[in-house]
């Protein structure tokens, strides 16, 4: 079985894939990928399965090599990558050779970059998946000197593919739907949410990020208590004293804090990509716009593998050019004559 | 059962899910209605539903949208909701549960005796008395929220969070009790202590409890709790009745 080295770990490195659904009942979120649309933009790529587990990198990568060729696609964050001194590009796939070293630095673009090898990583499922759920105490964060069992690459020779590059790291207006506790605020409060300028704020984690705005508190009517009730990632949590939180894949299952409304899957990802700073602006959509929207992730696979495009490398980029045989299909020009 | 004294309302949770919610505030029979509602929508096993989970006064449906969409899933919960009102068919499944209440493993127990106005004894034997269900799952993975006490447990969470709790603990706020399972501050006041893991992710059967189960605890010695606690085999000596 084929194995990963981690030589160098940034503070942020899981493993994760497309999640553990069905377990609300009993207080366990889904979890997953902090970012989906990532592990289906790397399995497209890759032409392989998307439920396939992959590494993902908070805000900083580490080092890694393997004992055996593997195709890898990095998606999500863009953070500078190297294979042995050979740039990595972002979207794309590439041949991390057995023994070479793969670098990836800090993201410049984004905050959640993803690392998948085209075999998957291969450690034991639980509950039905591979993902790391810290708050739930299932698997660990991983650490220089970690090694972890991968299985092959279905298709050592797939020709190299990148996808087109798609930027939701710059957040922007963010589309939400209604739920169940939109109405606990008052219309001018609903409004006056829309109408600020929000910044993700400097905490964040795979549970939720806080938001930061300046001036009007976004309360509930005076005096209503809530009794807790269930949550689910994209909800936007207001506090008591008027703070907003926003509910990423790991969020806990029941929560007790008024929530204002739902960020849509779509956007999801831009929440959790905006680096502290970016700015943030709401818009709410009725349910019916929001419901428009769902879109199946086989669709979604589907259409990022038709938008994939062969890698045609520039010459210059290649820095043994004269190791490759740049003509093919030159004879003598005899070859139907000879026996 | 008796009618709710409001009428159910269907909510849109997240673009795959609506939301039951049976009340605003808790009461047990709001709570009753959830746990009683999820068993039965869960039993229907309804096309394009993905999950089905209750918390203390309302039940989220979860559905595929490549497969059915809210107008189907919110009318076929319209129609169950009809057929639910009078449904009632109590828990499905008896937990009892060993505690200790010596000194060594119930810190504040004298301090909530007072606050109920009974003596710790009396406090050991309402506990043990009381058949209690898991009215909610959450917090921490498996955590159960297990009610309702008598109404002099109406005893307000602390305000000064007790920073750590062994895992196992029980402890107390309003009317309810926690056996705790999160690496986590709170404000529930410490009065017992199990051996039961309501979560072993580790297992086949991660999770204990579903929501709706019935807990009975038995108050055991310290002497005994400690035999019971190293022998890991029993889950804190533990036992499940299956009801219906």
């Amino acid at each position: 079985m084929p194995t990963l080295t981690i030589h160098k770990a940034g503070p942020g490195l899981t493993v994760q894939d497309l999640g553990r659904p069905g377990w609300k009942a009993q207080g366990l979120s889904t979890g997953g990928a902090a970012d989906p649309l990532a592990l289906l933009e790397s399995a497209a790529v890759l032409g392989v399965k998307p439920s396939d587990a992959v590494i993902e990198m908070m805000g900083f990568g580490g080092t890694f090599s393997m004992d055996e060729d593997m195709r890898i696609a990095l998606t999500g964050a863009v953070m500078q990558a190297d294979i042995d001194g050979e740039a990595v590009a972002h979207n794309t796939t590439h041949v991390l050779p057995a023994g070479a070293k793969l670098i990836i630095r800090a993201a410049s673009k984004g905050v959640y970059g993803y690392l998948r090898f085209a075999g998957g990583i291969a450690t034991a499922p639980i509950m039905g998946s591979r993902a790391t759920h810290l708050t739930a105490g299932i698997g660990k964060r991983l650490e220089a000197g970690d090694t972890l069992p991968l299985g092959s690459d279905p298709d050592p020779s797939g020709a190299p593919q990148k996808l087109p590059k798609t930027d939701r790291f710059a957040g922007g207006t963010i589309r939400i739907m209604p739920g169940p506790q939109t109405d606990f605020f008052r219309k001018e409060a609903q409004r006056a949410f829309c109408a600020a300028q929000f910044r993700r704020g400097q905490s964040g984690n795979r549970q939720g990020i806080k938001l930061e705005h300046k001036g009007n508190i976004f309360g509930t009517s005076s005096g209503l208590t809530h009794v807790s009730d269930l949550i689910v990632p994209g909800d936007i949590q207001i506090t008591g004293a008027g703070v907003s939180y926003i509910l990423l894949a790991e969020c806990q299952t029941i929560g007790g804090y008024p929530r204002i409304g739902n960020v849509i899957p779509a956007d999801l990802p831009k929440i959790a990509q905006a680096p502290p700073g970016t700015p943030l602006q709401f818009q709410f959509l009725t349910l019916a716009e929001a419901d428009a929207t769902a879109t199946a992730q086989t669709d979604q696979l589907h259409a990022l593998t038709k938008s994939c495009q062969p890698l045609i490398r520039d010459p210059h980029d290649i820095a043994d050019l004269l190791g490759y045989q740049l003509i093919s299909g030159a004879t003598p020009g005899d070859d139907l004559e000879r026996p | 059962m008796t009618a709710l004294d409001q009428t159910p309302e269907l909510l849109p949770l997240g673009i795959d899910g609506v939301l039951v919610r049976f009340a605003t505030t808790l009461t047990e029979d709001a709570n009753a209605h959830a746990l009683g509602f999820r068993d039965l929508v869960q039993d229907m096993a309804l096309v394009g539903v993905t999950e089905v989970a209750s918390s203390l006064v309302s039940v989220r449906v979860g559905f595929d949208p490549a497969q059915t969409d809210r107008a189907t899933v919110m009318g076929a919960l319209r129609s169950l909701l009809e057929q639910h009102q009078t449904k009632d068919e109590g828990p499905r499944r008896l937990w009892r549960i060993p505690a200790a209440f010596g000194t060594d493993f119930a810190p504040q127990l004298g301090e909530v005796a007072g606050m109920a106005g009974l003596t710790p004894q009396q406090a050991i034997t309402e506990i043990e008395a009381t058949q209690v269900r898991v009215i909610a799952i959450g917090f921490a993975p498996g955590q159960p929220y297990l009610g309702m006490l008598p109404d002099h447990w109406n005893i307000p969470r602390q305000t000064e969070l007790t920073k750590k709790l062994p895992r196992g603990a029980l402890i107390t706020a309003v009317r309810q009790l926690i056996i705790w399972a999160a690496d986590a501050p709170t404000g529930w006041r410490h009065i017992g202590q199990t051996a039961f893991r309501v979560y072993r992710p580790e297992t086949t059967q991660p999770f204990a409890f579903e929501p709706g189960d019935a807990v009975q605890f038995q108050a055991v010695s310290d002497t005994d709790f400690r035999a019971i606690k190293v022998n890991t085999d029993t889950n804190g000596g533990a036992t499940c009745e299956v009801l219906r």
